[in-house]
């Protein structure tokens, strides 16, 4: 039997739409500085940290392997070093695997993202398509989110008035969210007349643009109780690529999260994920996607998105009180901040929207255009 | 937060990333490309695997991996709009003018449909369902902008003109 892997402490910065006087390896290192004197740990090759994992986008820093430039901040120096160009998720992942394979006891995962360094944001996403047949059309993740929220909308009766009730409760709970700044609430009426960016998707509907940096100490588990009292275990973690072509796809199946949260329910050993959590920290960049996500969880029936709004269930769900990505995430950051924000209600540390008693949470990362990959990350306390 | 640092004289710096590169389209890329942009053909390749023809073809099937040289099959040029969005927004990657209409586009013959942009009408009135055909480019182009657009098989009651910017 494989050992287990505790989540020892969690930091972030406040998420801001413009940390202009700051640079990435500074918003990183008060992340950082908050890990070492939350756990007491040190980069010492004697019980230290032993590996580090960056998380971070090249072209929204500017550099190619942005990490090098940054060892300092990440202990890297003379040490092991790692960076994840992915869903920061999936760093998680990567140290619950270096761990459990017996190479190190401590992992530190570190990840930032400036997202407003760039002009454009949809340029910037721009950028993931190949140069021959989808960038040529004007491809971004923004446009593709339209097709997919398209073609989800109409199957699950999701309409305008259920993606406004979505933002306007996203931004009432980031009120409560101390690490969200600058972010206004706003009414039903407000978004139904914002402007439309791809039909349907409208600008309220769209994650705002945001800078910030949060990482996380994952340990084994007589080390991680060692470091804390109330470790928060990797129960299971599953993932899953769908085909790069958004014409190979069907854009509202939920294919791949379905697959990658199969995947995760089984190593969790969760047979009914229905009524299995007690939070759900889900990353809606758009705000269709909090219903499809659910959908694609298999926590609310496929097909019942509009009806699960319109019956309250994000609120009886528990999901995204933190504010979700819709309060403001940088994308490459999205599912690190939910596992971080799931297991700040493991620990009893999600202050004004702290769920009393929480036992098993749930937090889900994407990337790609229009959901091409997800990871689901089951999270569980003693 | 702790103490608010002084930022006198403190700056920002523009910056940009600008690299010219050079790209192989491919060998299944070179012949697709070719043939759009010589012959005006749109070409896909049947997997045998999984019985799909795919478009743009690709030298292996993702979902059986299957080797799919040599299984060329010419679809389209006419096709039916599948589902849409409409860019609103301006951007320097956005194709001129918007509002732009991306659509995922079946060529008949075809399984898998095509993103391009949909032309010759009034954004409002696209629908899914609508049948659409393949405008080439008049001057050759290497990519798929070879088909400079698609546009609607039937004329469209509003389809007089390009529309004005910002409309």
């Amino acid at each position: 039997m494989a050992r287990r892997v505790g989540i020892c402490a969690v930091a972030q910065t406040t998420w801001e739409r413009d940390k202009w006087s700051q640079r990435f390896q500074g918003m990183a290192l008060e992340v950082l500085e908050d890990l070492l004197a939350r756990t007491g740990l040190t980069f010492s090759e004697d019980g230290g940290i032993g590996m580090s994992i960056s998380v971070s986008d090249d072209i929204f820093d500017a550099r190619t392997i942005s990490d090098n430039a940054m060892t300092d901040v990440l202990g890297a120096h003379m040490g092991c070093e790692e960076k994840v160009a992915q869903e920061g998720l999936q760093a998680l992942y990567y140290g619950l695997a270096a761990i459990r394979s017996g190479h190190v006891d401590v992992v530190l995962v570190l990840g930032h993202c400036k997202e407003s360094q760039p002009a454009s944001r949809n340029q910037v996403t721009h950028m993931a398509f190949d140069p021959f047949y989808t960038r040529p059309v004007g491809l971004d993740f923004t446009a593709a989110a339209g097709l997919q929220a398209q073609a989800y909308a109409a199957r699950a009766g999701v309409g305008d008035r259920h993606l406004a009730q979505v933002v306007v409760r996203a931004r009432q709970l980031a009120t409560r969210n101390l690490k969200i700044t600058g972010l206004p609430v706003v009414t039903a009426a407000e978004v139904l007349a914002s402007p439309l960016l791809a039909d349907p998707l409208r600008e309220l509907h769209a994650y705002p643009v945001s800078d910030g940096a949060v990482g996380l100490i994952l340990a084994a588990e007589e080390r991680a109780r060692e470091i804390t009292d109330r470790p928060v275990w990797i129960a299971g973690v599953g993932n899953c690529m769908d085909s790069f072509f958004l014409g190979d796809r069907d854009l509202a199946s939920n294919f791949p999260l379905r697959q990658a949260a199969a995947r995760a329910y089984r190593r969790a050993g969760i047979d009914h994920p229905q009524n299995a959590f007690d939070v759900v920290e889900l990353s809606d960049q758009y705000a269709y996607q909090q219903p499809m996500w659910m959908e694609g969880l298999g926590l609310v029936p496929a097909g019942g998105g509009g009806a699960w709004i319109d019956a309250g269930g994000p609120e009886a769900a528990r999901v995204n009180l933190s504010g979700g990505m819709l309060a403001g995430n940088p994308l490459i950051l999205g599912g690190l901040v939910r596992a971080a924000e799931a297991a700040l209600q493991l620990r009893g540390e999600a202050g004004d929207h702290q769920v009393p008693g929480a036992r098993r949470a749930l937090a889900h990362g994407v990337m790609g255009p229009a959901g091409q990959f997800h990871t689901v990350a089951v999270l569980e306390r003693d | 937060m702790e103490l608010t640092p002084d930022l006198r004289d403190c700056f920002t710096v523009p910056g940009k990333l600008a690299l010219p590169y050079t790209y192989f389209a491919g060998r299944i890329g070179s012949r697709f490309l070719l043939a759009l942009q010589e012959e005006h053909r749109i070409l896909g390749v049947r997997c045998a695997g999984c019985a799909t023809v795919l478009v743009p073809p690709r030298a292996t099937c993702d979902r059986c991996q299957a080797d799919l040289a040599d299984t060329w099959v010419e679809v389209g040029p006419a096709g039916r709009v599948e589902n849409f969005t409409v860019v609103r927004y301006a951007d320097r990657h956005v194709p001129e003018p918007v509002p732009l209409v991306l659509a995922l586009i079946r060529l008949d013959g075809a399984d898998t449909p095509l993103v391009h942009r949909l032309g010759g009408m009034d954004p409002e009135a696209v629908r899914v369902g609508l049948r659409v055909t393949a405008v080439f480019a008049a001057e050759p182009r290497d990519t798929l902008l070879c088909i400079d657009h698609f546009r609607p098989l039937a004329p469209q009651p509003s389809a007089a003109g390009p529309r004005p910017q910002g409309g």
